[in-house]
């Protein structure tokens, strides 16, 4: 019988190695898996990738993870906000790389590591800064970079509501990089509000296929609005 | 001219949004960039339906939840609580910047540091920070049907924001179709940068001297000169 569901956030996340692409859901706090990141903080591991949209807009998101020494590279579109003073000392003494991607760029780049793609052209980006030493290609008298697919070792997801299969349903704007994040780890772990049993979620609205997600915490309420590092 | 005259002068920001808000044609799906630009969607004319979008995910933004009805999984770009409209979507990103960059979008109204003569956009980085913020910026610019700036004529240090050519760091070359500011209505063609309408009390040679590449006369401007009988 398939169950993906992990008692603990901790055991969840316990084989993650140092050195992993860890890909990271949420916009701001707005479908953010602040329980996977508060057990990886625990847990320890080092030298991660991070691929976060926002970076430093709440304590509890990878701002935790920087404060904490576990990443050594940050790839956002959005590294600025209350919580981003722990990156700026670390990318000023050269503890942490970072690449600021385009949101949209970011977005589809993460979608093509879940859909095998392993670059595409984009208009996004052309003439700047973020362009620079990329391929430029032509096509119809309109330029294009090149850019290159994203996919992560484990992403961390936050979704409403699963089934036991890992079906997912996302509440709002909760959604976001959460189901595109979800198609593009070798291990997608999901943490959500509950878990029904398969065959209760209406198959029209299922946003995220099971095929994609490994593992399942459920939330208990106990870490839910934990006050972590910085605030 | 004083500092006094100086503060008077030109349009307020929620009028200019009001401006911009009676632009934008019924029907258009627009997203609405942080910040100033947001204003517009309080000044959308009764009987006007303009679908907003939100890049985090939303099309069909409504207005601010009253008090106490705040949900932290119902934001906008700027993670602000907003409501949903009906008729309104909820989708992931890689489907979001698939409309904009697919052409989907009718208009952006964005935020600006600098824009050229040529319609160049710098929007995301200033040159002293070490971090930028680029967000959708680079997606928005290059794909909207139409790029508004809505943004101050002049810096806070009152140095022009309209210049020749852009020395912050670009978001998009060639972008920008339309700027409004406090001072004027601007905008950006072949033949160059083109005051479509000044601000009551403003004249064409008070916003030229407050920006740094040529402005032409458009063809309604003298008359509202003369009908408003304004003198510098």
């Amino acid at each position: 019988m398939i169950d993906k569901k992990f008692n603990l956030a901790e055991q969840a996340v316990a084989d993650i190695q140092d050195g992993a692409t860890l890909l990271v859901g949420g916009f701001g706090g707005s479908g953010l898996p602040s329980n996977l990141i508060a057990a990886l903080t625990e847990q320890g591991a080092k030298n991660l990738t991070v691929v976060s949209n926002n970076i430093g807009a709440v304590s509890d998101g990878v701002a935790a993870l920087i404060s904490n020494n576990q990443v050594s590279k940050i790839m956002c579109s959005f590294p600025v906000g209350p919580h981003a003073d722990d990156l700026i000392q670390r990318l000023e003494n050269g503890k942490i790389e970072l690449e600021i991607v385009p949101q949209g760029t970011l977005a589809e780049r993460i979608r093509a590591g879940g859909a095998g793609i392993p670059a595409f052209y984009t208009p996004t980006g052309v003439h700047t800064e973020l362009g620079e030493g990329k391929e430029v290609r032509v096509f119809n008298n309109r330029e294009y970079l090149l850019e290159e697919a994203i996919v992560g070792d484990y992403a961390f997801v936050k979704a409403d509501t699963a089934d036991r299969w890992g079906n997912l349903v996302y509440r709002k704007t909760q959604r976001n990089f959460n189901p595109v994040m979800a198609t593009a780890a070798k291990t997608t772990i999901a943490e959500v509000n509950r878990i029904v049993e398969v065959g209760e979620l209406d198959p029209e609205e299922i946003i995220t296929q099971s095929v994609y997600v490994h593992r399942l915490v459920l939330l208990d309420g106990v870490r839910e609005g934990r006050v972590l590092i910085n605030e | 001219m004083s500092k006094q005259q100086e503060k008077s002068i030109g349009w307020t920001m929620p009028v200019l949004a009001a401006h911009v808000a009676n632009d934008l044609e019924d029907g258009w799906c627009v997203n609405l960039g942080i910040g100033l630009p947001t204003l517009v969607a309080d000044f959308i004319p009764e009987g006007k339906e303009i679908i907003l979008h939100s890049e985090n995910g939303l099309l069909g933004l409504g207005p601010k939840p009253a008090p106490g009805e705040e949900d932290m999984d119902l934001v906008n770009a700027g993670k602000e609580p907003i409501t949903l409209e009906p008729g309104g979507s909820y989708f992931s990103q890689s489907e979001s910047f698939a409309m904009i960059r697919g052409g989907h979008l009718d208009a952006a109204v964005l935020g600006a540091f600098q824009v050229s003569q040529y319609g160049d956009l710098a929007s995301w980085k200033l040159p002293d920070k070490l971090l930028g913020r680029v967000g959708g910026a680079m997606d928005l610019t290059v794909g909207s049907k139409r790029v508004y700036l809505f943004m101050k004529h002049c810096t806070k240090t009152g140095e022009a924001k309209i210049v020749e050519k852009c020395e912050y760091p670009l978001t998009a070359k060639h972008c920008v179709d339309r700027i409004y500011t406090d001072l004027a209505i601007v905008d950006v063609t072949q033949n160059g940068l083109v005051v479509r309408q000044l601000a009551p009390g403003v004249t064409f040679d008070y916003v030229q001297e407050r920006t740094a590449a040529p402005l032409k006369k458009g063809e309604a401007v003298t008359s509202e000169i003369e009908s408003t009988g304004v003198q510098t």
